[in-house]
């Protein structure tokens, strides 16, 4: 049987659209963007067709968007480039489970001589709004809140916040990398002055992102060297990844409200399945708004790295978090802030869904996970009695 | 037991392991990787030790070229309890540790197969230097067939049990041919030199002893940075001041700093009165030796039994007469008189080249 891919939410696969896009650029056409002959026009009408696709996905303007080579080169970039204007004096706004590209940028912020603010999630995996505004002083520079939390799946009240932040003149980076592609992502209904997002998320090819800078909104250059994304980010385009992003963009475009749909077919079919698979495990966050695709579950006296070991042995490929850490296993820190226990946290399972998954799937890792359930339990001292008596 | 017919490669990323899980690949077989992170000191200059990080990168690479699956897992607390405390613990208390029998025992053998068997695998394959035969009573450990590499010693405190469990399908190769295959195979290990003997400790022992201790000064029992320590003669006559006692290993002769008219070894360690006693080279040979935690592979012998004794990794052997005294104590008189008998060293027992068993020195008879 070929491995069934249920990690979606670490990367996903190439749209055979999108690699058909990028192929020419791969093979016969290439050509440097700024060059002044016929090769660096084609080059350059290729990356700008793809900056309209990915601006008219996310509702804005193609001036307004940066490329980069990752979603954490462009959280990075506004973050330091806000901190460096203020003469490194003043005061940030993260939630407390911002992905590690804006967690760490914050720390090391804060060691520059910034102070930072994190604001916890609630046990819902949602951070309240009104707490993140109460976190703003008259010297925040920035709000760093996510769309969606990568690990959990959770919506967070994006534009709740920015319209707080606005009246304050607090502008608001929103890190939107899970959530594009799998549901509506709208800049200016977010309200927001940043926004990130990377297209190996949404079908298109890694080393390729764009950060979405609101008209007047200023950023000067992280990356110093040439003249390219208008002084925003220097060096070379990386012309086929860029074109994969603009493709990616375009398909879901075309197709987003139907893909919304369809992940949450599958999730919804693996979440009332697992009821009767595994009747004790416990999905987090059900009542809380929530990502088509992810179901974060917690299965009781069970070593979530164990089951994750099993499965891919078996033929499917989940995860214990987030895929950024050394491949080594330690409690996430989004469970822990969401008041798991270290043991709870430990014993967690993330299933993030895909377009190419079917129904079909979702029933056999149902059968599977419930026999490595099972195994593990007979197999593990952990476990209480009770627990294998079930 | 269980349910895969899965075979788990422990690798270090070292060479010895990669064409272990090579081997094992390439006969058919389902073979999954495991790779331990033991000792995660991010900051220090890792790079060529057993437990580095970038180690384990390689046991990747490795487990790519020989197409299995490959899984690191963080054991780091484990290693700590079982082999590093220990480790800090025997020289302290005037001993010198030999930590690599502890964790071959306890961390690969005991709890990586443990692991193992979780996620399905229910043997397990290492890269050692010896080997498991069959024999009457069951499995037997023997040494390996390249003499020079032979790893056996380390591996005396294994069970039955473990071996019945385990391959170790290097034990009939030489290295010159391990390392020949590793080339024909490309894999990325190949040029790779030997581990060092203490894996996690990157500088001087002493060094790494005084910062565990001041990194936490409470774990161990023994007291803490002792004063520098009284040399004295077998007679009780102090000869002068050196260093805290637990900076000095029987035997050692460099570094003592004392004029004599013969050179001075190091002969004792007495911690509870701070004392290192030195005398001449022939006052380091011992008659016999007294053991600890006794432990047989096979079948307990009902009274005393003869045998080759190594009381280090690299000592030749002695023939011996071993006296079990019950309670896991045994007492050990040599054919000959030894050198440098040092309390805290693993003594093993061979019979031609099989493993018997072994004990932990507590001193010299």
């Amino acid at each position: 049987m070929e491995p069934v891919y249920l990690d979606h939410n670490a990367t996903t696969p190439l749209d055979p659209r999108v690699r058909e896009a990028m192929l020419p650029w791969l093979g016969e056409r290439h050509g440097n963007p700024s060059s002044i002959h016929r090769f660096g026009q084609a080059a350059r009408n290729a990356v700008e067709e793809a900056r309209d696709k990915v601006a008219a996905l996310l509702g804005g303007r193609p001036p307004e968007i940066v490329f980069t080579a990752s979603g954490t080169e462009a959280n990075n970039a506004v973050m330091f480039d806000v901190a460096r204007r203020a003469g490194l004096r003043g005061h940030l706004v993260i939630s407390a489970f911002e992905h590690p590209s804006i967690r760490e940028a914050a720390a090391r912020l804060e060691k520059d001589g910034l102070e930072v603010t994190r604001v916890s999630p609630g046990t819902d995996g949602v951070v309240p709004a009104e707490a993140v505004v109460a976190a703003l002083r008259p010297d925040t520079l920035l709000v760093c809140l996510m769309l969606a939390n990568n690990e959990l799946g959770t919506i967070q009240p994006v534009a709740e916040v920015a319209a707080a932040a606005r009246e304050r003149g607090v502008p608001v980076l929103c890190d939107a990398v899970q959530a594009v592609g799998k549901i509506r992502v709208d800049s200016h209904e977010l309200g927001v002055d940043y926004l990130v997002l990377g297209a190996h998320k949404l079908h298109g090819p890694l080393g390729a992102a764009a950060l979405w800078v609101r008209k007047g909104v200023e950023i000067s250059g992280y990356l110093v060297g040439g003249g390219q994304e208008r002084r925003r980010r220097a060096g070379t385009e990386n012309v086929p990844a860029l074109v994969g992003l603009g493709e990616a963009a375009a398909v879901i475009m075309a197709e987003g409200a139907d893909r919304t749909a369809r992940l949450a077919a599958l999730r919804d079919r693996f979440e009332a399945g697992l009821r009767r698979a595994v009747p004790d495990a416990i999905v987090h966050c059900t009542g809380s708004p929530r990502l088509p695709n992810t179901s974060h579950v917690a299965i009781p006296g069970v070593e979530g790295e164990a089951l994750l070991i099993r499965l891919d042995l078996a033929g499917f490929a989940v995860s214990t978090g987030s895929a950024c850490s050394s491949g080594t296993v330690e409690p996430s820190k989004t469970l822990l802030a969401i008041g798991l226990s270290r043991d709870e946290a430990l014993s967690s399972l993330r299933v993030s869904f895909g377009i190419t998954n079917t129904l079909g799937e979702v029933d056999l890792f149902l059968d599977v996970l419930a026999r490595e359930v099972a195994e593990l339990r007979r197999l593990s001292p952990l476990v209480p009695r009770e627990a294998v008596a079930r | 037991m269980t349910d895969r017919d899965l075979t788990a490669v422990a690798m270090s990323g070292g060479l010895d392991s990669s064409v272990t899980a090579w081997l094992l690949a390439r006969e058919g077989r389902p073979v999954v990787g495991l790779s331990m992170l033991l000792w995660d000191r991010s900051t220090e200059a890792a790079h060529g030790r057993c437990c580095g990080a970038l180690d384990l990168g390689d046991a990747k690479r490795v487990a790519q070229q020989a197409g299995i699956p490959h899984y690191t897992l963080r054991m780091d607390e484990e290693f700590r309890e079982k082999v590093v405390d220990p480790f800090v613990g025997d020289y302290l208390a005037g001993r010198t540790p030999s930590p690599c029998v502890r964790c071959n025992t306890w961390i690969k053998f005991d709890l990586l197969l443990d692991r193992a068997r979780r996620y399905g695998a229910d043997r397990i394959a290492t890269g050692h230097y010896a080997r498991i035969l069959d024999g009457p009573d069951g499995p037997e450990l023997h040494t390996a067939v390249d003499a020079d590499k032979d790893q056996s010693y380390y591996l005396f405190e294994l069970t039955r049990e473990q071996l019945a469990a385990s391959e170790l399908p290097l034990g009939g190769m030489t290295k010159r041919e391990v390392r020949e295959l590793a080339r024909e195979a490309g894999l990325v290990v190949a040029g790779k030199g030997e581990s060092m003997e203490v894996c996690f400790v990157s500088g001087s022992i002493r060094d790494f002893v005084e910062s565990q201790v001041a990194e936490a000064p409470d774990r161990y029992a023994a007291p803490a940075l002792a004063a520098p320590a009284a040399l004295v003669d077998a007679e009780g006559r102090t000869l002068g001041v050196g260093e805290p006692y637990y900076r000095y290993t029987v035997g050692q002769r460099k570094g003592l700093g004392l004029a004599a008219k013969s050179p001075l070894y190091v002969l004792a360690i007495d911690p509870a009165e701070n004392r290192v006693v030195v005398g001449e080279d022939r006052d380091l040979f011992a008659p016999g030796l007294r053991g600890e935690r006794l432990h047989w592979i096979g079948p307990a012998p009902a009274g005393p039994v003869e045998a080759t004794v190594k009381i280090r990794s690299r000592h030749p052997g002695v023939r011996a007469l071993l006296r079990p005294q019950g309670g896991g104590r045994v007492e050990i008189d040599f054919a000959e008189p030894q050198r440098g008998v040092t309390p805290g060293q693993a003594a093993v027992f061979y019979e031609g080249t099989r493993v018997l068993g072994g004990c932990w020195i507590e001193g010299r008879l």
